[in-house]
């Protein structure tokens, strides 16, 4: 049909007009998982620096119970406290 | 209710949080020798009124880092309630005990006390699995 062959002379933008959203408030998640160090690693850079609220998105709330459950994996050797290359 | 109010009934009524610790080994120990440690702790936890409710192998784990030198570890998790003056003298135990390099209490809250129990009825195992067939 008509409408597969429309072709952009730019690529169109359809990222940068997606609003960003907190992935605990919309999926209903309450507890933030400590243990689960393979879930964290989403919110920590590859250096292992947690990731800022204007990335990712989340809720001041929730980015609070982040960065508390980042920490608390780092104590017990699930996430390092400093790193090269994570990723 | 204001908090001392509550402080003061949860100690009149002696009612115990619960709270959740993991703990780790030196891999220099063996199966026997880590089991004696952990029925060492089981016995001081009943010894002091805490009631233990889950508890969780995870074996030998590569740690993220090296902790006294060491790269791995022998984890255990423990979830248990108790009276709040316990945990001081647990954690001063642990700290004297040279088999245990770290450890980790904290009070559990009602979101994750209700997460646990979904985690140990296996809710998120069987999304796990569904997500690997899927792949398959």
């Amino acid at each position: 049909m008509a409408k597969d062959q429309i072709q952009y002379v730019t690529a169109p933008k359809v990222d940068e007009n997606r609003k960003k959203y907190c992935r605990f408030k919309k999926n209903g998640i309450q507890y933030i998982d400590y243990k689960d160090e393979n879930f964290l690693m989403k919110f920590v850079n590859d250096q292992g620096k947690v990731l800022p609220r204007r990335l990712t998105g989340t809720s001041l709330k929730f980015q609070r119970k982040v960065s508390q459950a980042v920490k608390r994996a780092r104590h017990i050797g699930l996430l390092p406290y400093v790193a090269d290359s994570l990723k | 209710m204001p908090p001392h109010q509550i402080r003061e009934l949860k100690q009149f009524k002696k009612i115990m949080q619960q709270y959740e610790t993991v703990i780790i080994l030196t891999p220099l120990l063996s199966e026997e020798a880590v089991k004696e440690v952990l029925t060492k702790f089981n016995k001081l936890m009943k010894d002091n009124g805490a009631e233990i409710i889950h508890e969780d192998n995870w074996g030998l784990r590569k740690l993220a880092y090296p902790i006294q030198k060491k790269k791995t570890g022998h984890y255990h998790l423990i979830e248990f309630k108790a009276p709040g003056e316990f945990i001081n003298k647990l954690e001063v135990e642990y700290k004297r005990d040279e088999r245990i390099m770290r450890f980790l209490t904290i009070s559990l809250d009602k979101h994750a006390l209700a997460y646990n129990e979904k985690k140990r009825s296996g809710a998120f195992k069987k999304k796990a699995t569904k997500i690997e067939e899927v792949a398959k």
